[in-house]
């Protein structure tokens, strides 16, 4: 009775949509076991290089992966302190 | 040789601790000998569902700190003589509870019990990573909801890699529970169906227990709903797993009663 009145009301399932959502979530989450750890030692890496060379906040350096169906996207936002900031770093240190 | 079962979920609320007692008490009834072991150090509950609140003297912390013996701190069941409960501490000191001192608390019990179930906290910290440490076996909980099996695949991967066992290279067998099952609303397309829980977690299943007030009646009085009302759903569910952790071959049915024709296909339509 109850799937008749589904048919003719137009009440849609909404099991089907938790079990997509659910399998692209969990895709996802699987393939990033330990992938954040590659993210971290990624960011550790970029800051020793380019701290060399600029003085740079640790904090200011942001990764993030995004994956998308066939290309994934690393992305590396560092923020750099212009050049007043820095010279007041450096006489600060 | 005795078997460590670990009864574990991530998610909360889901039916670990009344899972545990019942799954203890079917193994129990059904002439095992059996412990179950409270690893919810803070948030003790299966002394309650257990109803065995008020004969709390020691706890599992006590006895891995040398307080007590275990002896002292296990307590044995009114209703079955070979079911056992070993509570955890209602003191807050998570921290007192070491991986050789359960390693050593679990060593002793193997030599007195067939099984020893292990009812994890929820989360993914100490306590449950704890609880699972040294299990033979595990029992997933889930619930057909989205979080809930979104953590239990969280679960799943922690038991292939933070186990004694997957440390050795050797497997921890996973069985998975899918408790609260409506079927009706499933067939409604209401709620995700067995196939689809089973699909995405790709674990054997264990037992599907249904959502019934027998459940509640059972832990409002303080026992574990096979012993309660064996022959309620929930109950042949979970005796019915039981027979199949010891190895029988049970034809899985959810437990209600079938559905005709229409409904078939209209859940197939549904899924």
């Amino acid at each position: 009775m109850m799937n008749l009145m589904r048919l003719f009301g137009g009440r849609t399932a909404s099991a089907p949509v938790a079990r997509e959502r659910l399998q692209i979530l969990l895709a996802h989450e699987r393939g990033r076991n330990g992938a954040s750890d590659l993210l971290e030692t990624l960011r550790a890496e970029i800051l020793g290089v380019v701290s060399k060379h600029i003085d740079l906040d640790p904090d200011k350096i942001v990764i993030r992966m995004e994956r998308g169906k066939f290309v994934s996207m690393l992305e590396v936002d560092i923020e750099v302190p212009n050049s007043v900031q820095r010279s007041k770093l450096a006489a600060a240190s | 040789m005795a078997k460590v079962l670990v009864v574990t979920s991530g998610k909360g609320g889901v039916g670990k601790t009344t899972s545990t007692a019942a799954l203890g008490a079917a193994l129990a009834q059904m002439g095992q000998s059996v412990v179950v072991i409270d690893f919810d150090v803070g948030l003790r509950n299966l002394d309650l569902v257990m109803g065995a609140e008020r004969r709390v003297v020691f706890d599992l912390i006590n006895v891995v700190q040398g307080v007590a013996k275990l002896s002292q701190a296990l307590i044995r069941d009114k209703r079955l003589e070979n079911l056992w409960l070993l509570p955890a501490s209602q003191t807050r000191d998570k921290d007192a509870l070491t991986e050789e001192g359960i390693r050593r608390v679990i060593t002793e019990l193997k030599t007195k019990f067939d099984w020893i179930l292990c009812d994890s906290p929820a989360g993914i910290e100490r306590g449950a990573t704890l609880a699972m440490r040294y299990a033979d076996e595990a029992i997933i909980v889930t619930n057909p909801e989205v979080s809930s099996v979104r953590d239990s695949d969280r679960i799943i991967g922690m038991l292939d890699s933070k186990t004694v066992r997957a440390e050795r290279g050797e497997r921890v067998e996973k069985h998975l529970l899918i408790t609260r099952y409506d079927s009706a609303r499933a067939a409604r397309g209401e709620m995700l169906s067995i196939d689809d829980v089973l699909e995405i977690l790709a674990t054997p299943l264990l037992g599907i227990v249904p959502e019934s007030q027998d459940v509640l009646k059972a832990s409002n009085v303080g026992s574990p709903v096979t012993l309660n009302n064996a022959n309620s759903a929930p109950a042949r569910a979970y005796m019915d797993a039981v027979r199949r952790l010891m190895g029988e071959t049970v034809t899985m049915k959810v437990p209600v009663e079938r559905k005709g024709l229409m409904d078939r296909l209209l859940r197939r339509r549904a899924a």
